[in-house]
């Protein structure tokens, strides 16, 4: 191997975080990140560093490798180059499961619940790994069982109050709305009891009432819960409403990064995707 | 009272009663030789298919090797029931040892296929269960077990080479002919019993923590892993305690003739009960047992066919899933269901007002 003896030093990238989170640890940092399918690179050079409470917006064009990058974060692809840095813990060499156990969920563009499931069992299996109980427990019905099954029932309803769903917790994921199935991935998500929750597109398909009171319940998720939102979004409302920084990707590469005003007048993102300002409204 | 409690408790009802039917008409005597005979198998295959709906019901895998599972306990329990003839006079208590070796022997088998099966995506799991059914098929017609007051012998090339001591040697399994002189200690009870059990262990584990992983990986995998479940875990835990379950079946079985022939567990007995489980649904295990139990004794019933028999069985086939899949057939039970709906709901209402 040549150049055995050059030293890589690690050099603070031009990341930044809400002041809020400044001195707390970072939830995500990335570097030089990307990803190769055959000879297309899908995803080059991203770096992201996201604070402990903040909402950062990913936005782009279609086909910008958003999506990508979320697969990537989550490790559905195994990353060509970069680092992920999760918590301070390198994710390198990691899979889905144990990413999630470390403190990313998400949701997913095309919606994935567990159609056959009630509401409630849905939401349950995203408390999963925090029940405590095993599987001779379960088959010959031990008071753990019961003790367990009842707190991760309470623990259920009370996250699908967050969305007002209680209600609907007998009924199965599949026969539910659109809207409020995209509602029920978020709960799922939340039940793992993430540090960082991915939204891939979680306003698509809803009318514009109940984008505005998914905008609300995003902060809401934030300030009860304490943890960072990443979220990719075409609705520019709710990305400009509720982001507190954003990243604009295009063709797999970073063009733009900061403030929603920031990039709101970015000659390069309003060329690249926001289109003349007239248009936008 | 929930959904499926009420289901779970609706199936201990039907082999309860099923139990209570058969036996008055046993010790009565109103019953043919025949069908007499069929009790054991009709249990033995009701747990085979409710084992079955496990793999492909609940976790949504297909297994065409459900006999191979089968053929494992039953050899082993037969070998061990032989063995310990002397040692465990009791019946029942040799019965119950028997079945319990069945049942681990088959979960290793279960654990030896899954583990590297379990791990891939797709149909994969099919082709390795039909290729297991066949091996394990071939194997036990080379396989020669005996026992002497030294201990097991074993051989795979003839009875001769078993070594046995002439005074005290007994051969149990002989190659093709299969286990010979076994001692018929299955009885009906037992039988019904093993059915309990298992209808205990399906139920209460679906409907557990394990069983709600195991139904959310068959529905959505991708999601199923990024809520932080153990794919291959959960699928290797269903896929085992249904070949434990079957190993239990098949040494209960095979200790209800005096021979087993290997032969006996070939694709065909992999495919029947596949038949009982999408005949009687799904995923769904009332419908497995009824199935199971049906589909048993019909050929008997059949009988009076003869020659006929196996065409107008297979007649009966085609009619059930046309009946059961009839847009029509469908659109009449959901309006009954309803209706029926309406009706308690009114009689509700009208508590409400008084």
């Amino acid at each position: 191997m040549p150049n055995k003896d050059i030293k890589l030093v690690s050099v603070p990238s031009p990341n930044f975080v809400p002041e809020r989170d400044l001195g707390k640890p970072l939830v995500l940092e990335v570097s030089h990140l990307g990803i190769d399918f055959g000879g297309l690179t899908a995803v080059d050079d991203f770096n992201m560093a996201i604070g402990a409470t903040e909402i950062a917006g990913l936005i782009g064009p279609n086909g910008a490798g958003k999506t990508t990058v979320f697969n990537l974060l989550t490790k559905v692809y195994q990353p060509t180059r970069g680092t992920i840095l999760l918590n301070g813990k390198d994710t390198a060499g990691m899979n889905t499961i144990q990413v999630n156990r470390e403190g990313i969920a998400r949701t997913f563009q095309n919606i994935r619940l567990f159609d056959s499931l009630t509401v409630e069992d849905n939401v349950k299996i995203g408390l999963h790994n925090s029940m405590n109980y095993h599987m001779y427990h379960g088959i010959l019905r031990l008071p753990k069982y019961w003790k367990e099954e009842k707190a991760a029932h309470e623990k259920a309803m009370d996250l699908l109050k967050i969305f007002d769903m209680e209600d609907m917790a007998n009924a199965k994921a599949g026969s539910l709305p659109y809207g409020a199935q995209r509602r029920l991935e978020i709960v799922r998500a939340l039940a793992t009891s993430p540090k960082l929750l991915l939204l891939d597109e979680p306003a698509a398909g809803m009318n514009p009432s109940e984008t505005a009171e998914l905008m609300e319940n995003i902060e809401k998720i934030r300030d009860t819960f304490q943890i960072a939102i990443m979220l990719i979004e075409h609705d520019m409302n709710l990305v400009m409403g509720v982001c507190e920084s954003i990243a604009v990707l295009n063709f797999g590469k970073i063009i733009a990064k900061g403030t929603p005003a920031e990039i709101q007048n970015n000659p390069q993102v309003i060329e690249a995707y926001l289109g003349a300002k007239k248009e936008e409204d | 009272m929930k959904k499926h409690t009420k289901n779970s408790f609706l199936n201990y009802g039907i082999i309860i009663l099923f139990f209570v039917i058969f036996q008055t008409l046993v010790s009565t005597k109103h019953i043919s030789n025949s069908l007499q005979g069929q009790l054991i198998p009709i249990c033995v295959y009701i747990v085979m298919a409710l084992s079955l709906n496990l793999v492909v019901g609940i976790s949504g895998e297909l297994s065409l090797g459900h006999a191979g599972f089968m053929s494992v306990g039953a050899f082993s329990g037969v070998i061990v029931s032989t063995a310990l003839k002397h040692s465990v006079e009791n019946g029942a208590l040799r019965l119950l040892i028997a079945v319990i070796v069945g049942a681990i022997i088959a979960s290793v088998a279960g654990v030896i296929i899954g583990i590297p099966v379990l791990r891939l995506r797709g149909d994969y799991l099919a082709i390795v269960t039909l290729a297991f059914g066949e091996i394990i098929k071939n194997f036990l017609n080379v396989l020669y077990v005996g026992v002497d007051a030294k201990g097991l012998h074993f051989s795979l090339k003839d009875e001769a080479s078993l070594g046995l001591d002439i005074a005290t040697g007994t051969t149990i399994v002989n190659g093709p002919m299969g286990a010979v002189g076994i001692t018929k200690i299955s009885t009906f009870f037992s039988a019904i019993i093993l059915v309990i059990v298992t209808l205990f262990i399906i139920q209460n584990l679906v409907y557990s923590r394990t069983g709600r992983a195991i139904k959310a990986i068959r529905d959505n995998r991708i999601a199923a892993e990024a809520c932080g479940l153990n794919v291959t875990k959960y699928k290797l835990v269903a896929f085992v305690v249904s070949a434990a379950l079957a190993g239990s079946a098949g040494a209960l079985y095979a200790l209800n003739y005096s021979t087993v022939v290997p032969k006996k567990f070939d694709f065909n007995t992999s495919i029947l009960i596949l038949v009982f489980v999408v005949l009687g649904g799904i995923g769904n295990l009332t419908g497995s047992i009824i199935a199971a139990a049906l589909l048993t004794v019909l050929p008997e019933l059949l009988r009076a066919f003869s020659d006929y028999r196996m065409l107008v069985y297979a007649i009966v086939l085609i009619l059930v899933m046309l009946i059961t899949n009839n847009e029509k057939a469908r659109i009449l039970t959901t309006e009954f269901k309803y209706r029926l709906k309406i009706k308690k709901k009114s009689i509700g209402n009208k508590e409400v007002s008084e």
